[in-house]
Protein backbone atom coordinates (compact mmCIF):
# COMPACT_ATOMS: atom_id res chain seq x y z
CA UNK A 1 0.00 0.00 0.00
CA UNK A 2 1.67 3.43 -1.23
CA UNK A 3 2.00 6.62 1.11
CA UNK A 4 -0.57 8.27 -1.56
CA UNK A 5 -2.88 5.65 -1.24
CA UNK A 6 -2.98 6.18 2.78
CA UNK A 7 -3.31 9.48 2.36
CA UNK A 8 -6.61 9.15 0.58
CA UNK A 9 -7.62 6.62 2.01
CA UNK A 10 -8.25 8.10 5.55
CA UNK A 11 -9.12 11.58 3.33
CA UNK A 12 -11.55 9.56 2.20
CA UNK A 13 -12.82 8.01 5.17
CA UNK A 14 -13.16 11.49 7.21
CA UNK A 15 -15.35 12.89 4.49
CA UNK A 16 -17.73 10.36 3.96
CA UNK A 17 -17.99 10.06 7.55
CA UNK A 18 -18.79 13.50 7.85
CA UNK A 19 -21.01 14.26 4.88
CA UNK A 20 -24.13 13.06 6.30
CA UNK A 21 -23.85 16.13 9.13
CA UNK A 22 -23.52 18.25 6.17
CA UNK A 23 -26.38 16.68 4.46
CA UNK A 24 -28.71 16.27 7.63
CA UNK A 25 -28.20 20.29 8.29
CA UNK A 26 -27.92 21.60 4.78
CA UNK A 27 -31.78 23.74 4.08
CA UNK A 28 -34.26 21.45 2.93
CA UNK A 29 -35.37 22.71 -0.66
CA UNK A 30 -38.63 24.48 -0.79
CA UNK A 31 -40.88 22.84 -3.50
CA UNK A 32 -39.52 18.91 -2.64
CA UNK A 33 -38.68 18.58 0.60
CA UNK A 34 -36.53 16.03 2.33
CA UNK A 35 -36.31 14.18 -1.09
CA UNK A 36 -34.23 16.72 -2.31
CA UNK A 37 -31.35 15.31 -0.47
CA UNK A 38 -30.59 12.53 -2.78
CA UNK A 39 -29.12 15.36 -5.08
CA UNK A 40 -25.60 15.27 -3.16
CA UNK A 41 -25.23 11.86 -3.55
CA UNK A 42 -27.05 11.84 -7.24
CA UNK A 43 -25.30 14.51 -8.55
CA UNK A 44 -21.96 13.62 -7.03
CA UNK A 45 -21.99 10.12 -8.18
CA UNK A 46 -23.51 11.20 -11.91
CA UNK A 47 -20.15 13.57 -12.23
CA UNK A 48 -17.86 11.40 -10.38
CA UNK A 49 -19.12 8.63 -13.48
CA UNK A 50 -18.61 11.33 -16.15
CA UNK A 51 -14.98 11.63 -14.41
CA UNK A 52 -14.22 8.56 -14.78
CA UNK A 53 -15.95 7.80 -18.21
CA UNK A 54 -13.27 10.41 -19.74
CA UNK A 55 -10.75 8.44 -18.11
CA UNK A 56 -11.75 5.23 -19.69
CA UNK A 57 -12.00 7.03 -22.95
CA UNK A 58 -8.55 8.80 -22.70
CA UNK A 59 -6.59 5.84 -21.46
CA UNK A 60 -8.43 3.34 -24.34
CA UNK A 61 -6.99 6.04 -26.88
CA UNK A 62 -3.37 6.05 -25.53
CA UNK A 63 -3.40 2.07 -25.00
CA UNK A 64 -4.91 1.87 -29.01
CA UNK A 65 -2.10 4.66 -30.05
CA UNK A 66 0.30 4.50 -28.13
CA UNK A 67 0.50 0.30 -26.93
CA UNK A 68 0.53 1.05 -23.50
CA UNK A 69 -0.82 -2.11 -21.50
CA UNK A 70 -0.71 -0.02 -18.72
CA UNK A 71 -3.22 2.19 -19.95
CA UNK A 72 -5.38 -0.47 -21.13
CA UNK A 73 -5.51 -1.81 -17.31
CA UNK A 74 -6.44 1.72 -16.45
CA UNK A 75 -9.27 1.93 -18.73
CA UNK A 76 -10.65 -1.62 -17.97
CA UNK A 77 -10.45 -0.05 -14.02
CA UNK A 78 -12.10 2.98 -15.10
CA UNK A 79 -14.71 1.49 -17.25
CA UNK A 80 -15.59 -0.98 -14.33
CA UNK A 81 -16.13 1.77 -12.08
CA UNK A 82 -18.38 3.61 -14.02
CA UNK A 83 -20.93 0.81 -14.16
CA UNK A 84 -20.92 0.57 -10.54
CA UNK A 85 -21.51 4.50 -10.47
CA UNK A 86 -24.05 4.17 -13.13
CA UNK A 87 -25.81 1.61 -11.02
CA UNK A 88 -26.02 4.11 -8.32
CA UNK A 89 -27.16 6.95 -10.68
CA UNK A 90 -30.18 5.50 -12.28
CA UNK A 91 -31.24 3.59 -8.94
CA UNK A 92 -30.98 6.65 -6.59
CA UNK A 93 -32.50 8.97 -10.06
CA UNK A 94 -35.59 7.10 -9.99
CA UNK A 95 -36.07 7.04 -6.30
CA UNK A 96 -36.13 10.97 -6.49
CA UNK A 97 -38.44 10.89 -9.02
CA UNK A 98 -40.60 8.90 -7.79
CA UNK A 99 -41.81 11.45 -5.26
CA UNK A 100 -40.75 14.74 -7.34
CA UNK A 101 -42.40 13.83 -10.32
CA UNK A 102 -44.79 10.97 -9.52
CA UNK A 103 -43.11 8.57 -11.54
CA UNK A 104 -39.96 6.25 -11.29
CA UNK A 105 -38.40 6.53 -15.26
CA UNK A 106 -39.23 8.68 -18.37
CA UNK A 107 -38.04 8.21 -21.16
CA UNK A 108 -36.71 11.76 -21.90
CA UNK A 109 -33.26 12.36 -23.56
CA UNK A 110 -31.30 12.86 -20.30
CA UNK A 111 -32.33 9.51 -18.39
CA UNK A 112 -32.30 7.58 -21.31
CA UNK A 113 -28.81 8.52 -22.90
CA UNK A 114 -27.47 7.92 -19.42
CA UNK A 115 -28.86 4.35 -19.66
CA UNK A 116 -27.52 3.95 -22.83
CA UNK A 117 -24.10 4.99 -22.10
CA UNK A 118 -24.28 2.72 -19.00
CA UNK A 119 -25.30 0.06 -21.40
CA UNK A 120 -22.27 1.04 -23.55
CA UNK A 121 -20.06 0.42 -20.60
CA UNK A 122 -21.44 -2.41 -19.74
CA UNK A 123 -20.77 -4.50 -23.00
CA UNK A 124 -17.14 -2.62 -22.86
CA UNK A 125 -17.27 -5.05 -19.75
CA UNK A 126 -18.76 -7.87 -21.83
CA UNK A 127 -16.51 -7.70 -24.64
CA UNK A 128 -13.79 -7.65 -22.02
CA UNK A 129 -14.95 -11.00 -20.40
CA UNK A 130 -16.16 -13.02 -23.94
CA UNK A 131 -14.28 -11.44 -26.71
CA UNK A 132 -11.68 -13.72 -26.83
CA UNK A 133 -7.73 -12.34 -28.81
CA UNK A 134 -7.86 -9.15 -29.59
CA UNK A 135 -11.09 -7.63 -27.33
CA UNK A 136 -8.90 -5.57 -25.23
CA UNK A 137 -8.15 -3.16 -28.78
CA UNK A 138 -12.18 -3.64 -29.65
CA UNK A 139 -13.41 -2.56 -26.22
CA UNK A 140 -10.38 0.09 -26.29
CA UNK A 141 -12.31 1.70 -29.23
CA UNK A 142 -16.05 1.13 -27.18
CA UNK A 143 -14.46 2.81 -24.11
CA UNK A 144 -13.78 6.08 -26.42
CA UNK A 145 -17.36 5.66 -27.88
CA UNK A 146 -18.78 5.52 -24.15
CA UNK A 147 -16.73 8.61 -23.23
CA UNK A 148 -18.04 10.77 -26.42
CA UNK A 149 -21.26 10.00 -25.20
CA UNK A 150 -20.66 12.37 -22.10
CA UNK A 151 -21.33 15.11 -23.42
CA UNK A 152 -24.18 14.28 -25.04
CA UNK A 153 -25.64 13.15 -21.59
CA UNK A 154 -24.83 16.54 -19.74
CA UNK A 155 -25.95 18.71 -22.47
CA UNK A 156 -28.87 16.70 -23.24
CA UNK A 157 -30.98 18.41 -20.31
CA UNK A 158 -30.53 21.68 -22.35
CA UNK A 159 -31.02 20.81 -25.72
CA UNK A 160 -34.11 18.79 -25.95
CA UNK A 161 -37.28 19.21 -23.63
CA UNK A 162 -37.16 17.16 -20.49
CA UNK A 163 -38.79 16.58 -17.17
CA UNK A 164 -35.14 16.30 -15.64
CA UNK A 165 -33.31 19.53 -14.00
CA UNK A 166 -31.40 22.04 -16.49
CA UNK A 167 -27.22 22.03 -16.12
CA UNK A 168 -28.05 25.58 -14.11
CA UNK A 169 -29.23 23.83 -11.34
CA UNK A 170 -26.00 23.66 -9.66
CA UNK A 171 -24.21 27.01 -10.66
CA UNK A 172 -27.52 29.06 -9.09
CA UNK A 173 -27.36 26.50 -6.08
CA UNK A 174 -28.25 28.56 -3.15
CA UNK A 175 -24.88 29.10 -0.90
CA UNK A 176 -25.99 26.77 1.88
CA UNK A 177 -26.69 24.04 -0.18
CA UNK A 178 -23.69 24.49 -2.76
CA UNK A 179 -21.00 23.41 0.25
CA UNK A 180 -22.61 20.44 1.30
CA UNK A 181 -22.70 19.31 -2.24
CA UNK A 182 -19.39 20.55 -3.23
CA UNK A 183 -17.98 18.44 -0.31
CA UNK A 184 -19.55 15.38 -1.57
CA UNK A 185 -18.38 15.92 -4.66
CA UNK A 186 -14.81 15.68 -3.29
CA UNK A 187 -15.43 13.14 -1.53
CA UNK A 188 -16.96 11.41 -4.28
CA UNK A 189 -13.55 12.31 -6.12
CA UNK A 190 -11.35 10.97 -3.42
CA UNK A 191 -13.52 7.56 -3.12
CA UNK A 192 -13.13 6.83 -7.12
CA UNK A 193 -9.11 7.63 -7.25
CA UNK A 194 -8.89 5.20 -4.48
CA UNK A 195 -11.08 2.43 -6.51
CA UNK A 196 -8.87 3.47 -9.55
CA UNK A 197 -5.88 2.95 -7.98
CA UNK A 198 -7.13 -0.43 -6.33
CA UNK A 199 -8.62 -1.68 -9.52
CA UNK A 200 -5.47 -1.11 -11.41
CA UNK A 201 -3.41 -2.74 -9.16
CA UNK A 202 -5.59 -5.86 -9.73
CA UNK A 203 -5.59 -5.66 -13.29
CA UNK A 204 -1.53 -5.12 -12.60
CA UNK A 205 -1.10 -8.64 -10.71
CA UNK A 206 -3.41 -10.59 -13.11
CA UNK A 207 -0.88 -9.40 -16.16
CA UNK A 208 1.78 -10.54 -13.57
CA UNK A 209 0.15 -13.68 -13.45
CA UNK A 210 -0.48 -13.98 -17.45
CA UNK A 211 3.16 -13.19 -17.68
CA UNK A 212 3.94 -16.49 -15.00
CA UNK A 213 2.01 -18.61 -16.35
CA UNK A 214 3.70 -17.91 -19.78
CA UNK A 215 7.02 -18.20 -18.60
CA UNK A 216 5.86 -21.44 -16.78
CA UNK A 217 4.97 -22.91 -20.52
CA UNK A 218 8.39 -22.29 -21.94
CA UNK B 1 -21.65 -21.21 -18.26
CA UNK B 2 -22.79 -19.47 -15.33
CA UNK B 3 -21.78 -16.15 -16.01
CA UNK B 4 -23.44 -16.20 -19.61
CA UNK B 5 -26.83 -17.27 -18.04
CA UNK B 6 -26.31 -14.48 -15.61
CA UNK B 7 -26.05 -12.03 -18.57
CA UNK B 8 -28.88 -13.29 -20.35
CA UNK B 9 -30.58 -13.25 -17.50
CA UNK B 10 -29.79 -9.64 -17.03
CA UNK B 11 -30.24 -9.12 -20.68
CA UNK B 12 -34.10 -10.52 -20.13
CA UNK B 13 -34.89 -8.44 -17.23
CA UNK B 14 -34.01 -5.08 -18.96
CA UNK B 15 -35.89 -5.98 -21.97
CA UNK B 16 -39.11 -7.01 -19.54
CA UNK B 17 -38.69 -3.97 -17.93
CA UNK B 18 -38.49 -1.16 -20.95
CA UNK B 19 -41.56 -3.36 -22.22
CA UNK B 20 -43.73 -2.87 -19.21
CA UNK B 21 -42.15 1.03 -18.83
CA UNK B 22 -42.91 1.73 -22.59
CA UNK B 23 -46.39 0.57 -22.09
CA UNK B 24 -47.24 2.19 -18.70
CA UNK B 25 -49.67 5.29 -19.50
CA UNK B 26 -49.71 8.09 -17.08
CA UNK B 27 -53.20 8.29 -15.36
CA UNK B 28 -55.96 10.73 -17.04
CA UNK B 29 -55.67 14.00 -14.99
CA UNK B 30 -58.72 15.02 -13.12
CA UNK B 31 -60.60 18.10 -13.48
CA UNK B 32 -59.98 20.10 -10.68
CA UNK B 33 -57.07 21.10 -8.83
CA UNK B 34 -56.86 19.91 -5.36
CA UNK B 35 -53.64 21.48 -3.36
CA UNK B 36 -51.27 18.77 -1.75
CA UNK B 37 -51.96 19.87 1.92
CA UNK B 38 -55.70 19.22 1.26
CA UNK B 39 -54.79 15.63 0.75
CA UNK B 40 -55.41 12.56 2.68
CA UNK B 41 -52.19 10.90 4.11
CA UNK B 42 -52.86 7.68 2.27
CA UNK B 43 -52.28 9.48 -0.98
CA UNK B 44 -48.85 11.40 0.69
CA UNK B 45 -45.82 9.64 -0.69
CA UNK B 46 -43.58 9.55 2.05
CA UNK B 47 -40.29 10.97 1.54
CA UNK B 48 -37.88 9.00 4.03
CA UNK B 49 -37.79 5.65 2.82
CA UNK B 50 -36.72 7.03 -0.40
CA UNK B 51 -33.62 8.87 0.59
CA UNK B 52 -32.94 5.92 2.99
CA UNK B 53 -33.45 3.80 -0.05
CA UNK B 54 -31.07 6.02 -2.25
CA UNK B 55 -28.32 6.17 0.26
CA UNK B 56 -28.88 2.73 1.05
CA UNK B 57 -28.18 1.55 -2.56
CA UNK B 58 -25.05 3.89 -2.83
CA UNK B 59 -23.52 2.77 0.05
CA UNK B 60 -24.88 -1.02 -0.83
CA UNK B 61 -23.02 -0.65 -4.39
CA UNK B 62 -19.74 0.55 -2.83
CA UNK B 63 -19.16 -1.88 -0.45
CA UNK B 64 -20.19 -4.62 -2.45
CA UNK B 65 -18.02 -3.34 -5.24
CA UNK B 66 -14.75 -3.24 -2.87
CA UNK B 67 -15.48 -6.90 -1.49
CA UNK B 68 -15.67 -8.41 -5.16
CA UNK B 69 -12.22 -6.42 -5.88
CA UNK B 70 -10.99 -7.57 -2.55
CA UNK B 71 -11.58 -10.98 -2.77
CA UNK B 72 -10.80 -11.20 -6.78
CA UNK B 73 -7.58 -9.61 -5.23
CA UNK B 74 -7.02 -12.61 -2.90
CA UNK B 75 -7.85 -15.02 -5.58
CA UNK B 76 -5.18 -13.81 -8.05
CA UNK B 77 -2.65 -13.73 -4.86
CA UNK B 78 -3.55 -17.01 -4.16
CA UNK B 79 -3.15 -18.09 -7.89
CA UNK B 80 0.23 -15.87 -8.20
CA UNK B 81 2.02 -18.02 -5.24
CA UNK B 82 0.81 -21.17 -6.62
CA UNK B 83 2.21 -20.53 -9.91
CA UNK B 84 5.20 -18.98 -8.77
CA UNK B 85 6.27 -21.99 -6.75
CA UNK B 86 6.17 -24.01 -9.80
CA UNK B 87 8.12 -22.17 -12.16
CA UNK B 88 11.65 -23.03 -12.05
CA UNK B 89 14.80 -20.74 -10.23
CA UNK B 90 15.75 -18.19 -13.60
CA UNK B 91 12.55 -18.79 -15.17
CA UNK B 92 10.74 -15.42 -14.74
Amino acid sequence: MTRLFTVVLIVCIGMFGYAPFLIVNAPYESTMGLVQKIFYFHVAAALTMFLSAFVAGIASAVFLLGRRPSMDRVAVAAAEITVVLGFIVLVSGPLWARKAWGVWWQWDARLTSTLVMWLVFQSYLLLRTYGGPGSDRLSSAVGIFGAALVPFVYWSVNMWRTVHPTTNVVPTLDPSMRGPFLFCVLAFFCLYALLLMTRTALETRRAELDALYLSLED
Amino acid sequence: MKRLMCVLATFAVIMLASGRLSAWQPPAAQDGFVPVEQLGNEERLPAAPLVAGAYGVAWGAILFYVWTIRRRLARIERELADVARRVPPGGR
